[in-house]
């Protein structure tokens, strides 16, 4: 049974692999709005309490009923998530969880209390606490998903770029030590802030869309109008920062995973001065043959772009995908050795590590018993320092020796090529997009007669969300096949279960979240449809048009 | 701070942190009576808004849990979940159908009918104590699982955790041990929902019904936990030898744990007692409605005993039947020194999560649930 089982594992990885892609990318669908309306409805609430009026109260609560339905898809999917490193990266888990877990334990006692506790006071506490206090609500309410969002995204940094930890050959994990390192990665800064203000953008995109489906109708116009101003303000902020902090991650990745931009960029062959490539044609249904082209077909490139995206200099050297496999000369005048010449240290990182296994137990053996004979244990007490010497030597390929082709470290090319530029261009036209909405909403008053802009802003709505899952594939899918860098390749980090059993749980998954997912758009519609409560107060105010 | 001191003060913290979600599930409890305590629309709407406004805690507990869990001690987080692969989903699948269940039951548009989700919360108020139990029980029954670290250096079969069967984990439901705890914890969870309810509730048929039903839980949930905790008492246990890290079957080893941890048979002794007053004066005051706070309280003594008892006093918390030294132990399996220790200043910060949870609550409970503010008010 148990050889049945290791045939079965390539098919194992396979599954895991889809079925981790599956439940995070339909948890992105929900975690982005969640982040995104928190600062939306925490606005219309602020106005309200500030001005008292009955009118921003129902816009508060028709925004917060709308975060609610969404919050609860968010919540369902999270928990999966967080269990599936134990159920189907149990290799992982062991292998890296002495840091890995302290970040999720972490977003539980500080994140996900202040959310879940304070969500309810928002939701059911409007007659029953203070308007200062269920302002406050609000916000925390946004800022627990906020804080969620900073700890989960540290251990995602970590994994793409591990600092803060050394390999333990005796606990045979890796283990943390230090904690601000892994806390306050630069990687994961930047990833914070680039996702966060990413899921701004999609909060403002979704607001500035119910609002523009309410102009078309010709309903509700004073609320619509009021919440595209708030949302075009926040959209233009955002959309700038996403770009700016964008471009930054760009910097980050060339830094610390440079067959990441090669894949994205598909960029074979590198050397200094390189362009940017505008347009290329890459099939998407095929991996490129990146040996013997030179570049993909009908290539126009923006010259010497690249170089500074990567390394802020015109000039900057940039290494491409075959360069990265035969090895490279670094900015500090040292060299990256080659992918073969990895894979060799790798090995030797193994050999050492499984020597070193066998002679520290039996030195253990023989001290316990106090037999060993003095000249043996001097000399292996001698070969074990050795050991441990080219362990810190070779550690850092580890997973290298796991890698039996140099072809199996290069990701798929096409899917990191398309979504990187769907995801820039869609960038690229938000900016203009809420520059637009915001200068009509203030400037001129026409914005409720433009039948054609409305129908825009709810096109835009689902390429936000295509966008917004784009860049998630190109940070996942471009790091392959490594779930920690270099460390550990996806096939060494799985749990020994039968692909079968992967399989059936993938397809419950699909089934079930699909299933959710539909409930909740038709509850999201009709919720929409029916508009927010216009109270008594809002009615005596008499300024509905 | 010692490392041993550290790795012990994670058994507490984790053995915590499930008492609580011991008596947290009185969000499941109540669920899986909706259709018993409620007797029609209006009430079992009565019901889902009350449980409503509390199963985010439990629900983020439990994550909180997992995640304690794995940052303290790794090696069961991998060698658990991934080995009770099927156990461990069954349960993740019904608290996932239980999450939308809330929002989604009452509101327009939702085309699977209200009675659907009902059905899901009663199907996770079912299943989900009485796995979670299965799955505590097997810290004293033991599971089947081999761990072997040198597996990390073997290219072909790297897998360092793996279930000596082709069960998942299900295995653990053929022990009848475990199945009666599993019962133990859903009927003990049945007890502290209709107490809550009863608390929570402002309803007098409700009420009344809560009393009736709640004879019956309670003595089922006392044969069965009794049962299960003199089995426990009586049977031999997964001791190790703190020197050299070996592990050995000790007769009667967890009554030796109560009578060794004195401290641990005095708040279990107390829990019992705190457990029982609720229950007894609920069902003979007609208007005594705080049971669910002495019950509440003392549930997390005996659970905290319990859980302390399965993992202090070099006793292997997490035992595989297998292959016996493979079992974990809370010395073998926990973070490093470092990690434990910056987790341990993370502790830190419960006391004040938990006070503001509290002051919350207060603020949102001061007036009891009753029909007028479900038809009226902010209600799913
Ligand atoms: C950048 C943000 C972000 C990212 C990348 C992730 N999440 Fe998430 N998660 C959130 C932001 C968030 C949130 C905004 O805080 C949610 C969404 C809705 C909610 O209730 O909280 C949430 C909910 C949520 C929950 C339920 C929390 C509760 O009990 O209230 C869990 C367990 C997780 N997540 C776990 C994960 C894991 C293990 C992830 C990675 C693999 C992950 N999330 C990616
Ligand atoms: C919510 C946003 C996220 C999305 C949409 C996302 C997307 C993906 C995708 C598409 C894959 C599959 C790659 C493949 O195997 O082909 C993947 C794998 C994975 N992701 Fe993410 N991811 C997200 C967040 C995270 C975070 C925050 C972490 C860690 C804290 C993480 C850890 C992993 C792991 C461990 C795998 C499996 C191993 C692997 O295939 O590399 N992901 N994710
Ligand atoms: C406008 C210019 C933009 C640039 C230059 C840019 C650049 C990048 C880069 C390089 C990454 C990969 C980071 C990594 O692998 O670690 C990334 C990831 C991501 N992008 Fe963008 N992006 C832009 C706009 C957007 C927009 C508009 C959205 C969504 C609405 C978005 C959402 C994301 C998300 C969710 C991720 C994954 C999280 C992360 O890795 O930080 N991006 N982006």
């Amino acid at each position: 049974m148990i050889n049945f089982l290791l045939d079965a594992l390539p098919a194992t990885v396979d599954w895991s692999r889809a079925q981790f892609a599956l439940t995070a990318i339909y948890h992105w669908l929900f975690v982005p709005l969640t982040l995104g309306l928190a600062v939306i409805m925490g606005i219309v609430e602020t106005c309200y309490y500030r001005t008292r009026k009955a009118f921003w109260k129902d816009a508060a609560r028709f925004w917060q009923r709308l975060f609610g339905i969404n919050f609860a898809m968010g919540v369902a999917t999270g928990i999966i998530l967080e269990f599936e490193f134990g159920t189907n990266w149990s290799n992982y888990s062991w292998f890296v969880g002495d840091i890995f877990g302290a970040p999720l334990a972490i977003e539980g006692i500080v994140a996900f209390f202040m959310e879940s506790t304070f969500v309810a006071v928002m939701f059911f506490g409007w007659k029953k606490v203070s308007p200062g206090f269920h302002l406050a609500s609000t916000w925390l309410t946004g800022l627990g998903a906020t804080i969620s969002a900073w700890w989960i995204l540290v251990a995602n940094a970590w994994m793409q770029y591990p600092v803060g930890q050394t390999f333990n050959p005796d606990t045979m994990r890796f283990e943390m030590t230090s904690f601000w390192d892994v806390a306050l990665s630069p990687f994961a800064v930047d990833k914070f802030l680039h996702t966060v203000t990413s899921a701004w953008v999609i909060g403002a995109v979704f607001t500035v869309a119910v609002s523009c489906w309410y102009l078309w109708k010709k309903r509700e116009q004073k609320l619509a109008l009021a919440s595209i101003k708030i949302a075009s303000v926040v959209g233009i902020v955002a959309s700038l920062l996403a770009a700016l902090t964008g471009d930054n991650s760009a910097y980050m990745v060339s830094r610390v995973q440079p067959m990441k931009l090669a894949a994205m960029e598909a960029l074979y062959n590198g050397g200094t001065d390189q362009s940017l490539t505008a347009v290329a044609w890459v099939n998407p249904m095929k991996q490129p043959d990146y040996q013997q082209q030179a570049q993909p077909p009908m290539r126009i490139g923006l010259p010497n772009m690249l170089s500074i995206l990567a390394t802020h200099d015109p000039h900057g050297y940039v290494p491409g995908i075959n360069d990265i496999i035969k090895g490279y000369p670094k900015v500090d005048g040292t060299r990256e050795p080659s992918t073969r010449d990895k894979m060799a240290m790798g090995r030797r990182a193994i050999a050492a590590l499984k020597e070193y296994r066998t002679l520290s137990a039996g030195a253990a053996a023989a001290k316990s018993q106090k037999t060993g004979n003095v000249v043996a244990n001097t000399a292996s007490v001698h070969r074990i320092c050795q050991l441990k010497e080219e362990l810190r030597a070779t550690m850092s390929y580890y997973g290298y020796g796991f890698v039996k082709d140099p072809s199996q470290i290069v990701p798929y090319v096409p899917v990191n090529f398309w979504c990187f530029r769907i995801m820039v261009g869609m960038g690229c036209l938000f900016i203009l997009f809420f520059l637009a909405m915001g200068y009509l909403s203030f400037r001129t008053p026409k914005l409720p007669q433009q039948t054609w802009l409305h129908k825009v802003a709810l096109a835009l709505l689902p390429l936000a969300y295509i966008a917004s899952e784009c860049g998630w594939v190109v940070a996942e899918l471009g790091r392959q096949p490594w779930t920690i860098q270099d460390m550990l390749p996806t096939w060494a980090a799985i749990s020994d279960v039968q692909s079968s059993s992967v399989v059936l749980t993938f397809f419950i998954f699909l089934v079930l979240f699909t299933t959710m997912l539909a409930v909740e758009i038709s509850i999201l519609c009709k919720q929409i449809k029916r508009g927010p409560e216009h109270s008594d107060e809002n009615k005596a105010e008499g300024t509905n048009a | 701070m010692t490392y041993l001191f550290l790795q012990q003060y994670w058994w507490l913290v984790v053995s915590l942190l499930g008492a609580l979600l011991v008596f947290l599930l009185f969000v499941q409890g109540a669920n899986s009576m909706i259709f018993s305590l409620g007797y029609d629309a209006d009430t079992r709407r009565l019901l889902v808004n009350s449980t409503g406004r509390k199963w985010e805690i439990t629900f983020t507990t439990l994550v909180t849990f997992g995640g304690a869990f794995f940052a303290s001690f790794p090696l069961f987080y991998s060698t658990s979940f991934g080995g009770a692969y099927w156990l461990w989903m069954i349960i993740l699948f019904t608290f996932v159908m239980q999450a939308v269940s809330y929002e989604f039951q009452n509101k327009l548009g939702n085309f699977l009918g209200v009675k659907t989700f009902q059905i899901c919360l009663v199907i996770n108020g079912i299943l989900g104590p009485l796995l979670l139990g299965g799955a505590v029980a097997t810290f004293f029954d033991g599971s089947n699982f081999v761990v072997e670290k040198a597996n990390i250096t073997n290219v072909a079969a790297p897998v360092i955790s793996r279930w000596a069967n082709a069960s998942n984990g299900l295995d653990a439901l053929l022990n009848v041990w475990n199945v009666i705890f599993g019962l133990a914890v859903l009927f003990l969870a049945r007890v502290l929902g209709t107490l809550y309810v009863i608390n929570n509730v402002n309803n007098e048929n409700i009420r009344s019904r809560g009393s009736v039903q709640l004879v019956g839980n309670a003595a089922l949930f006392l044969v069965c936990f009794l049962t299960f905790f003199i089995h426990v008492l009586l049977k031999a246990g997964y001791a190790y030898d703190p020197a050299t890290g070996v592990i050995t079957m000790e007769p009667l080893k967890y009554l030796h744990n109560f009578i060794e941890m004195w401290y641990l048979s005095a708040l279990l002794i107390v829990g019992v007692v705190l457990v029982l007053y609720g229950i007894v004066r609920t069902i003979v005051s007609k208007t005594y409605i705080k049971g669910i706070w002495p019950t509440g309280i003392g549930v997390i003594l005996v659970v905290l005993s319990l859980l302390l008892c399965a993992g202090w006093n070099h006793t292997a918390y997490y035992p595989s039947n297998v292959d016996l030294q493979s079992s974990l132990t809370i010395e073998n399996s926990s973070s490093s020194p470092f990690t434990l220790q910056v987790m341990f200043f993370v502790s830190l910060l419960v006391p004040f999560v938990v006070a503001y949870i509290w002051y919350a609550w207060r603020a949102i409970d001061r007036k009891k649930i009753d029909l007028d503010e479900v038809n009226h008010g902010d209600a799913y």
